[in-house]
């Protein structure tokens, strides 16, 4: 299991009572990048001068007597999908490689105001397509807990830089499960709010009605002051919701006595025996704690992946359609613009991008959009209505975050498609625009962790977050 | 462009029968101070790729906001065009182009915010509008060597950022018109309709307002033919001649034998043709698909409501007004010219200060073309000058003579300048004398006069007028040699 590291609640609390300095818990944190970094590849950047100039700055505001922010001094490592103004970012893409954003994510901003040390800039699969890190220009990521093995993905870096103790707390993504299956292989919490609960603005866009920034983080007590951090309303992102960020470290200690707990009456197949013992075992301990639990089925599961894999390259293909060497990035010159175009994507984009755009404009064309595109829309409305009907008879739906443990590298890259079965769990919330997390609760095969993940409605993260850390107490 | 709405300039009948169907999809960059999803200026002429920010260029993670002002004007030009104002969608239009920084534009697709209006034209032809949509324009490319301009063929382009982003609303009518005539008119109105309700400066030549024309032809009754759309009108008389140009070639192509194909075609104003740009089979496919970094634009009715009762009164209305007051037809070109000059409040001025509104309309529409909506010389001056004309105390040349003046000085007292100038209307007997002289005179003429030859007249008239230092009132002279004859 993982190393046990500081959690974010205590680095700040210990920074900001004196016990010790930002300064110095940035070194430790620096110090481990050394040792393991070159092993586990979970950085595309380390910002350590940038880091270390945020870090004397706290300290030096600590000694003034300054009021600090809530993260004042925490390391957290950020997806490289996520723009920094004047430090590289690259989605892990050669097409994006050396560009310089001149300005920063809205997330990225709130962070910066808590007080919080960004010291780096983690790797992923390209523009997030993927759910090993294997699909990135600059190499796989590695599991930190077993370096045979993947991280998970999209956001893999940002989970090995956490589990590796690289940083208190990082930012992912999450389209299909980028952030909740990483967090599942690497023992973390991992949440993908609700859909317009975190600004968008200045994340580098996937599937723009899909994509949820969230946090990687040890415990349900930090993942909930993160999003405390960077949840609510942004009005330079159109589907930013009006509401603020309600409050969840105040609720969890609330318990779940007389919570309804949906389970799975129809379980997909694919699991391991082992993840399904651990959703057992996560039942009774719920039902232990006061709460029961109520078969509920979602009819239009299996129909997820599916629409999933149209919905997203359908919009990937629009959103990708930019890097087109006229403006910035890569550019490869050659005689006229169409031959430029052409050359530039071909050579700046990896093979799993290329495949999803390719299906994606497929999906968006004449003669073939309500074949494709068109019936996927309709199975996005179905699951709604189906988990409408589930939360009629449960508060949440309790799921395997992944059907299997960590896997070895090189497992399923040659077939896309069992990659793509690993988010079966994870797409369906993602479509349906409701929030959901995934909390470490033992181990499985290999004794590597299991995630199990929590589905809530849009906008139930309080109560999310209260059968999170029952989960959590229990484990 | 002036007054281009009833120039009588007809475009000639079509040959055998066939009769054209013309649409037009007209777009306009809307006044805002800032681009329609960003804070980036709106501002046409300044130094390329300074009104530019992330949203503009397209960067990575850059997110588009919309403008309220951009959808207010939207709203205000649907409302002045009869439009049903809706809840709204936006798609993306994807396609690759260097000045498309996204590689998608924005626009609204299947449900827009304006539809189903229409604009009367002269002769009571309703045009319909079937809807009034919003969108952001595309940066400006230029295309350095070569010899067309275009892309192809040339070394290098250049592109400017400055336009990408800049709102605009296209407005698509119904193929319900069915000359060049009404094309031009339908466009002259629809500027002046911009122009009223503030949405637009409508520029042609600095491309704010921009024509597409669709056109095909058939025989009365059958139904639509092939159509193909010109692209690159960029004026008033080139939509007309444009559109002859092309009804006529598909007239000749279906004689010959030939079959329109549906394609794109482009406007080459310096030849006076059009020539295939693309055909349909190389068309792009938009894939347009629902916007999804934009919510629902759901306008509420209360906004829309009082956008409405802020419109001001629309060129229709005002031409019959100033027609009703000045008893002219609403359709005549100087009622046309006067409302675009906004010069009918001034005349209205005029006949609240006891003048006569005919007789103003035709002083104004001469004399006061550099005026503007609000002319230097007072109201009630003019209406002074009208009465001394009608009530004979100035001939029709005199009251000319003190109107140009009074422009020329801005203003001034038109009793005052008569009397400086020494004009006096001279009294009928005067007259009487001078037409006996004449007559004695002009034997030969007056001969031919009374024998019928109305032509006759013009020098019997011209030794009178010249006797008497053009003081005689013309009208005054015809009417007692007509007498004379009579008698």
């Amino acid at each position: 299991m993982t190393k046990s590291f500081a959690t974010v609640v205590d680095i700040a609390q210990d920074i900001a009572s004196g016990k010790t300095s930002a300064t110095e818990v940035l070194e430790q944190h620096l110090q481990r990048i050394n040792e393991r970094e070159s092993e586990i590849n979970a950085f595309n950047l380390v910002t350590t001068e940038q880091a270390r100039q945020t870090a004397a700055q706290v300290d030096a505001d600590i000694k003034a007597g300054k009021k600090l922010g809530p993260l004042a001094g925490v390391p957290v490592a950020l997806k490289d999908n996520m723009c920094t103004r004047g430090i590289e970012t690259t989605c892990s893409s050669k097409i994006l490689e050396g560009w310089k954003p001149p300005y920063d994510a809205t997330v990225v901003t709130r962070l910066q105001q808590a007080g919080a040390v960004m010291i780096g800039k983690t790797n992923l699969d390209e523009f997030a397509m993927g759910s090993s890190t294997e699909n990135s220009a600059f190499g796989p990521t590695k599991n930190p807990l077993d370096t045979s093995r993947v991280p998970g993905g999209s956001s893999g870096g940002s989970a090995a830089a956490v589990a590796a103790g690289f940083a208190a707390a990082s930012l992912g993504s999450d389209t299909g499960g980028s952030i909740r299956q990483p967090a599942s292989l690497c023992g973390l919490v991992g949440v993908k709010p609700t859909y317009g609960l975190v600004s968008r603005q200045g994340i580098v866009a996937f599937a723009s009605s899909l994509d949820q920034v969230g946090p990687f983080t040890h415990t349900v007590a930090d993942a909930a002051l993160m999003m405390e951090v960077i949840g609510g309303h942004d009005p330079l992102d159109s589907t930013s919701l009006p509401q603020p960020m309600p409050s969840l470290s105040s609720v969890l200690e609330q318990g779940v006595k007389g919570m309804r707990i949906g389970r799975l009456a129809d379980m997909p197949d694919g699991c391991e025996p082992e993840v399904l013992a651990r959703m057992d075992a996560a039942y009774a301990a719920l039902q232990s704690a006061g709460a029961t639990i109520v078969d509920i089925s979602l009819p239009s599961l299996s129909y997820c992946l599916t629409a999933y894999y149209l919905v997203a390259p359908a919009e990937a293909s629009s959103n990708l359609a930019r890097y087109d060497g006229v403006r910035y990035g890569m550019r490869v010159e050659t005689g006229d613009l169409h031959s430029m175009y052409g050359a530039t994507r071909a050579a700046g984009f990896g093979a799993e991008v290329k495949r999803r755009i390719m299906l994606g404009t497929y999906a968006l064309s004449a003669g073939y959009f309500d074949a494709y595109y068109g019936k996927a829309l309709k199975v996005r409305r179905l699951i709604a209505n189906d988990f409408a009907a589930a939360y009629e008879k449960c508060d949440v739906i309790l799921t395997p975050t992944s059907p299997t443990v960590a896997f070895p590298l090189g497992d399923k890259t040659s077939d896309p498609l069992t990659m793509y079965l690993c988010d079966i769990f994870t797409i369906p919330t993602n479509l349906a625009g409701h929030a959901a997390m995934s909390v470490p609760f033992g181990t499985g095969a290999h004794n590597l962790p299991v995630g199990v993940q929590v589905l809530a409605p849009a906008l139930g993260e309080q109560t999310m977050f209260r059968v999170a850390a029952e989960l959590e107490r229990a484990s | 462009m002036s007054n281009a709405s009833s120039a009588p300039q007809h475009s000639t009948a079509l040959p055998n029968g066939w009769e054209m169907v013309v649409g037009l999809e007209v777009h306009v960059e809307l006044d805002t101070k800032t681009k329609l999803f960003s804070a980036s200026p709106n501002r046409f002429g300044d130094e390329p790729n300074t009104n530019i920010d992330p949203v503009t260029l397209g960067l990575p993670g850059a997110l588009p906001v919309l403008n309220k002002h951009a959808v207010e004007l939207a709203i205000r030009l649907g409302l002045a065009l009869n439009c049903k104002v809706q809840p709204s969608t936006f798609h993306r239009k994807n396609y690759f182009y260097q000045d498309m920084p996204k590689a998608y534009q924005i626009s609204q697709y299947d449900q827009p915010i304006n539809i189903d209006g229409y604009m009367m034209l002269p002769g009571d032809v309703r045009i319909g509008i079937e809807r009034a949509h919003l969108e952001e324009d595309t940066g400006k490319s230029t295309h350095i060597g070569g010899t067309s301009g275009r892309i192809h063929g040339s070394d290098y382009s250049l592109v400017d950022f400055n336009r990408a982003g800049v709102p605009l609303v296209e407005i698509v009518s119904r193929p319900d018109i069915r000359n060049s005539d009404q094309a031009r008119q339908y466009v002259a109105e629809l500027r002046s309709i911009l122009l009223a309700v503030g949405a637009s400066d409508a520029k042609m030549e600095e491309g704010s307002m921009r024509c597409d024309v669709n056109v095909s032809v058939r025989k009365p009754g059958e139904p639509f033919g092939t159509r193909c759309e010109i692209k690159n009108v960029n004026s008033i008389r080139a939509v007309g001649k444009a559109i002859d140009y092309e009804a006529r070639r598909q007239i000749d192509v279906l004689e010959s034998g030939g079959t329109i194909r549906q394609e794109t075609r482009h406007w080459d104003d310096s030849e006076g043709r059009t020539h295939t740009l693309r055909t349909k089979e190389d068309a792009d496919d938009y894939r347009y698909f629902l916007e999804p970094d934009l919510v629902l634009l759901d306008p509420d009715q209360e906004w829309i409501e009082s956008i409405r009762a802020s419109l001001p009164m629309l060129p229709a209305a005002r031409r019959a007004q100033l027609a009703e007051l000045t008893g002219a037809n609403k359709e005549s070109e100087s009622v046309y010219v006067i409302v675009e000059r906004g010069q009918d409040e001034y005349i209205a001025a005029v006949a609240n200060a006891g003048g006569d509104a005919a007789r103003a309309l035709v002083y104004v529409q001469q004399a006061f073309a550099e005026e503007g909506a609000s002319p230097k010389v007072a109201a009630k001056d003019i209406a002074t000058l009208t009465q001394m004309e009608r009530d004979a105390k100035l001939t029709a040349t005199q009251a000319k003579t003190i109107l140009s003046e009074m422009v020329a000085n801005g203003g001034g007292d038109p009793v005052a300048l008569a009397a400086a100038k020494g004009f006096e209307a001279l009294d009928t007997s005067a007259v009487e004398a001078m037409v006996d002289a004449a007559i004695a005179q002009q034997a030969d003429a007056w001969a031919k006069y009374c024998a019928g030859e109305e032509k006759a007249m013009g020098a019997l008239v011209g030794a009178i007028m010249k006797a008497s230092q053009g003081k005689a009132d013309g009208k005054v002279v015809t009417a007692i040699l007509q007498a004379r004859r009579a008698k």
